[in-house]
Order: C-alpha cells, then sequence, then structure tokens
C-alpha cells in the first residue's frame, strides 16, 4: 500500500467476564489500515468480529475488558495510542476522526430529536459552526447522500424515514465530521438488496471522494467482494486469514475460508451441493490449546492439536494462521 | 408433462387499514394482488422480492393460514380456497411450514419430541407406539442425534432448532412444504447444511417446495422456478437460470444487478434503482413499478400489465419487455 497508515491493531485482546467462565472473544488480533482503504472482516456469529470493532472504538462495557493490545491511531503525523486515552480525550475521536454505523440505525439515532438537529450538533461541536452555517451543510451533506428534498427532510424525526434512509442519514453524520474512519457493523444487513446496493454505492463514493479508510463487518461475502480492499477472515477470536481481496476470493489458503465460500451459492454459478462444515465453533470460554478450528479441519495435522498456528505471509501481503496451508506454501513447487 | 400439485387464480388477499389521526380513513392494502401460478409435483418455486412485497403473504394464504380475499387455490384439483372447518383441516396436513424462526411458534416447554409429534397428535395420526416410531425416523432424517427427543429446544444451536423445525413440519407426510426464509437467520456453514438438507429430503419424500427468501443467489440454488413479486403482483416468473442471467423485467433486472456476487471481479456500480418501493397503501396507478421504471411510458401510468409469455417458459408483466433487451 502507497497510502498513508492510518491505524495499527496489534494483539488486541477483549474478554468478557461472566458467571460461566471467562470469554475470550477476541483473542490477539493484529491488522494495519491506510488511509482510504476499506478492511472487511468476515465470520460468523460469535467470531469476534464485532467486538474487534467496538474494541477499536474502545466501546466495550462490563462485563467486557479490553486486556491487551495496542490500538495505533496516526492522525496528521501524530500517533495516538486509543488504550491510553482518557474518556473525555476519546469522546473527541469519537464521532470526529472516527464514526461508527450499526445494522439498526435507530439504536444510534435519538429518537425525540430531529435528523437535521442531531447532524447540525457535531457539525458544531467539532467544526465549530454557527447555526445557520451548520445547517446548510446538513443540508448539503443529506443531499450528498441521496436523501430527497434534503430542506424539508431535515426537519422529520427518524422515525419518519425508511431504513435505508436512515443509514444514509448515519453515513451523512460520519461525512459530517470528515472521520478518517468509518467503522460499519453489518450496515446493509437489514436492508433489501437495491437499497443495500445503494449504500454500498455510497460507502465507495465516500472512500473515493475523501479517503475514508473503512472496517467493515459483515456475515455477507457479497458485500465483501463488493467493497473491501483487504480482508481478514475472523474465527473463534482468531484473524485466520488476511489478505487482498482478489486473492483471499481467487486462492484462499486457510481451510475455514475455503470452506465459507464453498458454503455461499453464488447468484450465475451454482454448484450440485454447497460445502459444509462440520461441527460447530469451540466454546470461547475454555483455553483453546492448538489451533481453534482444528476439529472441524478436513485435513489437520497433529501439530495443529498441539500448536495454535501464527499469522504468517504466504504470499505478498497474503497470510493464513494454518500449519498445513505454511508448509505447502515453503514446500518446494507443491500444488494445492 | 409434469402432474400441477398447486395452483393459484387470481389470488388475492387484501387487508384493511385505517389511516389518519382519529382511523377515519378506511384503505385496503393488496398484499396479494391477482396472483396466478401453478406449481407441479416435486419442483421448488422460489419467491424472491424486497420486505412488503407480498411473498410471505402468498405463501400464508396458499397455507390457508390467511383467508384469501378472493380468488382460488387448487391443491390437487380442489379448490381449497373456501374450505372451512374440518375440511380446511384436512387439506393443512398436506401443507406445512418451515419458519425463519421454527422455535416462534412452539411452546418453550416441550421436549424436542413432543414438539414433533405435535402435528400428529391435533391431526390424530396412528397408535402412541406409531407416532414415537415417526419421531424417531425423523429425527434420524433431519441429522439430529437420537438424546435429542428428551431436550429442550433452547439447547439446541439455531442450525439444529431448524432441523426440529423442518422434522415437526415433515411429521404429516406434506405434499407441499412452503419454506419462509428457512435459513435467513443462520451463519453460512450452517445454511449450507440447512440447503443441502432440504434438498435431500425433497428427493427422499418426493415433496414440492415454495421457498420463499429474499436472498436470490439461495433461491436460485434451490429453485427450478423462481417468481418475483412487486407490491403484491407477480411480475416474472420463469426457469432459475433465466431468471438470474437473462430476465425481462426491468424490476427483475435491477434486482439482479443489486446483488452483491462473492466475486471481486464483478464489482462496479451497483445502484440498478434509486428510490424505495412505494407503500402498498397508496398503490401507483398502471403497473405498480412505473415511478421507479428507466423503461416507462404513459400506457404505463394507466395500464397494469398482464403476465405475458415473451421467451419459453418466462413470463414477465410489462409493456415493454422483450428478449435480449436490459436496463
Amino acid at each position: 500500500m502507497t497510502n498513508k497508515p492510518l491505524l495499527d491493531v496489534v494483539d488486541l485482546k477483549t474478554e468478557f467476564r461472566l458467571a460461566r467462565g471467562v470469554v475470550h472473544a477476541v483473542n490477539g488480533v493484529s491488522f494495519s489500515l491506510a488511509e482510504g482503504e476499506v478492511l472487511g472482516i468476515v465470520g460468523e456469529s460469535g467470531s469476534g468480529k464485532s467486538v474487534t470493532a467496538l474494541s477499536v472504538m474502545r466501546l466495550i462495557d462490563k462485563p467486557g475488558r479490553i486486556v491487551g493490545g495496542q490500538i495505533l491511531f496516526h492522525d496528521d503525523q501524530k500517533t495516538v495510542d486509543l488504550m491510553s486515552l482518557t474518556p473525555r480525550e476519546l469522546e473527541n475521536v469519537r464521532g470526529n476522526k472516527i464514526s461508527m454505523i450499526f445494522q439498526d440505525p435507530m439504536t444510534s439515532l435519538n429518537p425525540v430529536l430531529s435528523v437535521g438537529y442531531q447532524l447540525m450538533e457535531p457539525l458544531k461541536q467539532h467544526r465549530g459552526l454557527s447555526e445557520a452555517d451548520a445547517r446548510a451543510a446538513a443540508i448539503k451533506l443529506l443531499d450528498r447522500v441521496g436523501i430527497p428534498q434534503a430542506n424539508l427532510r431535515i426537519k422529520d424525526y427518524p422515525h419518519q424515514f425508511s431504513g435505508g434512509m436512515r443509514q444514509r442519514v448515519m453515513i451523512a453524520m460520519a461525512l459530517a465530521c470528515r472521520a478518517k474512519l468509518l467503522i460499519a457493523d453489518e450496515p446493509t444487513t437489514a436492508l433489501d438488496v437495491t437499497i443495500q446496493a445503494q449504500i454500498i454505492d455510497l460507502i465507495n463514493e465516500l472512500k473515493n471522494e475523501i479517503k475514508t479508510a473503512v472496517i467493515i463487518i459483515t456475515h455477507d461475502l457479497g458485500v465483501i467482494a463488493a467493497l473491501a480492499d483487504q480482508v481478514a477472515v475472523m474465527y473463534a477470536g482468531h484473524i485466520v486469514e488476511l489478505g487482498p481481496v482478489r486473492d483471499l476470493f481467487k486462492s484462499p489458503q486457510h481451510p475455514y475460508t475455503q470452506a465459507l465460500l464453498g458454503a455461499v451459492p453464488r447468484l450465475h454459478n451454482w454448484p450440485e451441493r454447497l460445502t459444509t462444515i462440520d461441527g460447530a465453533p469451540p466454546s470461547l470460554t475454555v483455553n483453546i490449546v492448538g489451533c481453534p478450528f482444528y476439529p472441524r479441519c478436513p485435513v489437520h495435522v497433529d501439530r495443529c492439536v498441539t500448536e495454535n498456528p501464527p499469522l504468517l505471509e504466504l504470499q505478498r501481503d497474503h497470510s493464513a494462521a494454518c500449519w498445513v496451508a505454511q508448509a505447502l506454501a515453503t514446500a518446494p513447487k507443491a500444488k494445492v | 408433462m409434469a402432474e400441477i400439485l398447486l395452483k393459484t387464480v387470481d389470488l388475492v388477499k387484501s387487508f384493511p387499514v385505517r389511516s389518519g389521526t382519529f382511523g377515519q380513513h378506511r384503505l385496503r392494502l393488496f398484499a396479494v394482488d391477482h396472483v396466478n401460478l401453478t406449481i407441479t409435483k416435486g419442483e421448488t418455486l422460489g419467491l424472491v422480492g424486497e420486505s412488503g412485497c407480498g411473498k410471505t403473504t402468498l405463501g400464508l394464504t396458499i397455507m390457508r393460514l390467511y383467508d384469501p380475499t378472493s380468488g382460488a387455490i387448487f391443491f390437487e384439483g380442489q379448490d381449497i380456497a373456501g374450505l372451512q372447518g374440518a375440511a380446511k383441516r384436512q387439506s393443512r396436513r398436506q401443507m406445512q411450514m418451515i419458519f425463519q424462526d421454527p422455535l416462534a411458534s412452539v411452546d418453550p416447554r416441550m421436549v424436542v419430541e413432543e414438539i414433533i409429534r405435535e402435528p400428529l397428535d391435533v391431526q390424530n395420526q396412528g397408535t402412541a407406539k406409531e407416532r414415537n416410531e415417526i419421531v424417531s425416523r425423523l429425527l434420524q432424517v433431519t441429522g439430529m442425534p437420537m438424546d435429542a427427543a428428551g431436550r429442550f429446544p433452547a439447547e439446541f444451536s439455531g442450525g439444529q432448532q431448524q432441523r426440529i423445525g423442518i422434522a415437526r413440519a415433515l411429521a404429516l407426510q406434506p405434499k407441499l412444504l412452503v419454506c419462509d426464509e428457512p435459513v435467513s437467520a443462520l451463519d453460512v456453514s450452517v445454511q449450507a447444511q440447512i440447503l443441502n438438507l432440504l434438498r435431500d429430503l425433497q428427493s427422499q419424500f418426493q415433496l414440492t417446495y415454495i421457498f420463499i427468501s429474499h436472498n436470490i443467489a439461495v433461491t436460485a440454488f434451490m429453485s427450478q422456478r423462481i417468481g418475483v413479486m412487486y407490491l403484491g403482483r407477480l411480475v416474472e416468473i420463469g426457469p432459475s437460470r433465466a431468471i438470474v442471467n437473462a430476465p425481462l423485467h426491468p424490476y427483475t433486472m435491477a434486482l439482479i444487478k443489486a446483488v452483491p456476487d462473492a466475486e471481486p471481479d464483478l464489482r462496479g456500480r451497483k445502484r440498478g434503482l434509486s428510490g424505495d418501493v412505494p407503500s402498498p397503501i397508496n398503490r401507483p396507478t398502471g403497473c405498480p413499478f412505473h415511478p421507479r421504471c428507466p423503461w416507462v411510458q404513459d400506457i404505463c401510468r394507466v395500464e397494469n400489465p398482464p403476465l405475458r409469455e415473451i421467451t419459453p417458459d418466462q413470463f414477465a408483466a410489462c409493456h415493454f419487455a422483450e428478449p435480449g433487451k436490459t436496463i
């Protein structure tokens, strides 16, 4: 990547202390993100993808706790570790430098305040605009995200907008502060495909126009294929494969990624049977020895039972945490 | 020609709605509007469309869980649209439904065995011993562990709960299974297991499916034919491959174009349609799709086009649909 680095997450660990034990939701996750880059995080329920995103925002609340790692945010020449910020300092980062949108925009919009008020607030707070300037800017933003008759709709309340429109309002808020990083957690999961397509286009435009970096979390491999530059595949709190989107879809290295890709019916090209993965993901309350995927892995070897493979680069920028893939990659002229 | 299992003729389901602050305006919401379709024995007909297009209501009306407003539903040649009481209950045995949340409709205090046996009990089928045999056979064919029988549904994962839902639906040996978003709540690896299971069961028991989903790729994988619904209308119906690769209706084209395929090489501008689906209460005049349609002409605003066969076996409800035309 030639772009300037924006975020480095190093060995992030987040756990939840529950009555039934400690859930190791994120178990040593590291990744980097450059300006204007889109990182897609895929994984199934409970793989730790949302907790990773929330941890980056330091939005983990009790009983959860970030127990280790660094979240280095590179902003205008200076680097801050978000882990070391006070709550007040964090407030200046959240919503200003880093914005987040969720599956259900209603959870982040205040139902008793007009959309315009909620859009103008950060403009006044973070950018110091006057009431009139903020209003004009808010209308421009709503217009920009494709809300018709923005000058009238600005007075409306969130419930008067459809789901797709609300998600646009959330994106407008992210734009309002020219956030450097947008974290989108399943932003299109609740939307119909035609509306999802509009939101995907909008996120792509943002990235191109204002160079916002995006972390998009989804279980939908189609959304990843449409948006992401880099993809991280998560399983049981670990990133098991990380690479450029084309390489990862064309030549997945980790058996879990391979199975995941085979399990999704493609629109134009459907197989006789879908690949399935037997069994279920491991419980995250126990300390996992060995590779977390080995009980379900069709190609596991003895080493997988006792030692958890690290995430190693197999090809340029493309890494996988798998002993077998690593052995094949280093073997002379081995063909998978 | 394969035998026809189910046929709907001008099927309509509308709901009265009141609007205005004091509910003074009485309007009708047409959830299913003059739908004509036939399903042959052993096939899977997929129904796709956006939320509120009427696909679920159509499924529920065919099941007679809603009373149709007008029109006919022929099941094996018999019109079941007007059946009531015992005759209706009798016809229900032939048709069962699988839901997105399989356990929303069962008593959580029942154990799995009771849940699967309940339809047999309700319909008074066989002796107690026979019923229990059926239950254990169903657990087996749906891939559930044998010790599941005495456990509570909440102890199982989402995929296994759906297996329980399928076992329950199969208990009465129905001919038609209406699957309403059966895998939408599941993770992809589990989704694949359930889809494969549904296909296996179909060939094992010669089942006919109506497969309702908003996920077009999944529907295409499961179905021989797909019907596309928009605002209560069936706007296109045809073989799955044709619907996906050579759609005729501009709405179908936009829908297919909007689906993000898991192929980074096919990445491109996705936005096929602007705006949202209009309200089904205040529907546009003429063709329901005309306010968003790129081909719109004057006739579309006044005249609702009927379904017509444009290429063999592929029907579209559009005044201007032609083979090979694209948006």
